[in-house]
């Protein structure tokens, strides 16, 4: 197995759960080295779709690899070489989150150093205090420590940052980068657009158990049909500006001129629409004072392909 | 390959270096942990210590009293047997049904099935702690007991340890796996409950304090429970120097169906 093959390989995952079907051929891949994001509502089938590839759930239909393994038939040697975060619990309520870790740690051969990785992830100060009095997002931060102490070659993440605030967020993300930049491969489910955005190379945009979209976050946010440039000038537009700008930019464009000296434009977001604009307004002897465009974001894309917001 | 990100030092502190501990430091790990637990909850503790140290001085100092027929053996040496028995049943049963349901219900077997400890490595993990609080239940009671003046049968001490150490074991085996099964087939308050009525309906009628033939007719039938075999067994051994072969078998019958019923029913999660 070469280095280049890839982490993680679902192919045609079905998975129902009497009549409800919550994976519905869903087919991905996950680079090594990465961090993916799988991301969707709640219900969209991400959580069934990980514990498919954390060995937990038999596909039903399709394959799964995990390593190269088939986290059913090959389990033994699949687990140790993965971190699991659960999306909540894991521990005994009566347990000191520190002992915790240190078990998880005593499981495995090589462990990185206990007292380390609880200061890394600010869990320095409540080390003694029994799980069940942790708060939300200590439990989080205790469940990823978990999930590392062993070394893996590959994490799975469920919901890394839920429950977190905005200070454990930032730590969470950063400490995900690093792991990135050792060389971890991160698998991880959010239904934050920014998390996404923030940290993933790749992004599965999953909905009703189907890959609905897959690419970079600036692919992702890019291709697209409403890119929207805000047009403002130093002096009123001429008459029939709009026509003779729609002209220029055809016809996948619409202008719309909200005042005098401001016009919105609907249309591919590249540079060749934005290098027309600012064309335009030479020959038409205006001066752009601003010239926006509007980035889609992760959220407008959702929008886009499922008409639906996306639930956070 | 990763993408280089500002800001972000590679410091090889995350290198991968996966890899599961020895199965023996695994098993190792997880008995302590699970005894330490065991050991650290009052109400565990209550039912592990407390109760049976309870029911042995109240019992001798009832006994004398209501002048219960006991054969012409003092009742404290019938007693200390009999509560001997009960604190093995406490563990192995109620113990171990209440901590493995609320493991299912915390996700905490979840958990570990995603470690590089195996299934029969945890499995083996929660023998070794269940026998370790045993081991000190029994030491403890023990000392209780010569303390209020129990005397073992001096016959045939020998027999006496065989009798004993297999009536534990086997005792053991019976009812962890009863208490496994219970665990692993409801919900964690169903197991609380049904873990500790079981335990008061036994300690009061199942002959595991008091010997069989004090409940009359009834002695028939509870000399086939887990809890009687284990009571009777511990009697032979402790009172009579004998190894009470059918106690005995009764109990390995129990051990037998209980692992059959567990291996069908348990859910992990």
């Amino acid at each position: 197995m070469s280095a280049a093959s890839p982490a993680v390989v679902v192919d045609g995952l079905v998975m129902r759960y009497g009549d409800k079907v919550a994976v519905d051929g869903l087919s991905l891949e996950v680079a090594r080295g990465s961090i993916t994001a799988v991301l969707g509502p709640n219900g969209a089938g991400k959580t069934t779709t990980l514990e498919t590839c954390e060995g937990y759930r038999v596909p039903q239909q399709g394959t799964v690899r995990v390593l190269g393994l088939d986290p059913q038939r090959e389990r033994a040697a699949l687990l140790p070489r993965i971190g699991v975060m659960l999306q909540s619990g894991g521990a005994w309520s009566g347990v000191r989150a520190l002992e915790m870790l240190e078990h998880m740690a005593a499981l495995h051969a090589d462990p990185l150093d206990t007292a380390m990785l609880s200061e890394r992830l600010g869990l320095g100060d409540c080390g003694r205090t029994p799980y069940r009095r942790l708060s939300g997002g200590q439990q989080q931060r205790l469940g990823l420590a978990i999930a590392l102490v062993g070394r893996p070659e590959l994490v799975f993440v469920d919901e890394p940052t839920a429950g977190m605030d905005p200070q454990a967020r930032r730590t969470t993300w950063e400490l995900l980068e690093e792991i990135r930049a050792d060389g971890v491969t991160v698998v991880l489910t959010t239904h934050h657009m920014d998390e996404a955005e923030h940290l993933a190379d790749r992004i599965h945009i999953i909905d009703h158990g189907r890959v609905i979209a897959t690419g970079t976050p600036s692919e992702l946010t890019r291709g697209g049909r409403s890119a929207t440039i805000r047009l403002v000038v130093n002096r009123p537009f001429p008459d029939g500006a709009p026509e003779s700008l729609r002209a220029e930019l055809g016809p996948d464009t619409e202008v719309r001129q909200l005042d005098e000296v401001s016009m919105l434009i609907h249309g591919p977001a590249d540079s060749m629409t934005l290098g027309r604009v600012s064309r335009w307004c030479e020959e038409h002897d205006v001066l752009p004072q601003t010239l926006n465009l509007g980035q889609r974001n992760l959220e407008d894309v959702f929008l886009d392909l499922t008409g639906r917001e996306l639930a956070s | 390959m990763s993408t280089s990100i500002p800001g972000t030092s590679t410091s090889g502190t995350f290198t991968p270096a996966p890899g599961g501990a020895p199965l023996s430091r695994m098993v190792l790990a997880q008995s302590r942990m699970e005894a330490r637990l065991m050991l650290r909850n009052g109400e565990q503790l209550l039912l592990a210590l407390v109760i049976p140290v309870i029911v042995l001085v109240g019992g001798v100092a009832a006994a004398g009293r209501i002048g219960i027929d006991l054969d012409g053996h003092r009742a404290v040496d019938v007693l200390t047997p009999g509560v001997l028995a009960l604190a093995v049943m406490s563990t192995a049963f109620t113990s171990v049904a209440i901590a493995t349901g609320f493991e299912r219900r915390y996700g905490v077997i979840k958990l570990l099935g995603s470690s590089p400890l195996p299934r029969h490595g945890l499995l083996l993990g929660k023998v070794l702690a269940l026998l370790n609080v045993v081991v000190l239940q029994l030491v403890v009671l023990v000392v209780a007991g010569l303390a209020l003046g129990w005397r073992p049968t001096p016959d045939h001490p020998a027999r006496s340890l065989v009798g004993v150490l297999l009536a534990v074991a086997l005792g053991t085996a019976a009812f962890a796996a009863l208490g496994l099964f219970v665990a692993g087939a409801l919900r964690a308050e169903a197991t609380l409950a049904l873990a500790n009525l079981v335990y008061l309906l036994l300690m009061a009628g199942g002959g595991v304090v008091l010997p069989t033939r004090t409940y009359g007719s009834a002695g028939a039938l509870i000399e086939w429970l887990p809890s009687g075999a284990l009571g009777e067994a511990m009697r032979a051994a402790l009172v009579d120097a004998t190894v009470d072969g059918r106690s005995l078998l009764v109990l390995a019958a129990w051990a037998v169906l209980g692992t059959l019923l567990t291996a069908r029913t348990f859910k992990w999660e």
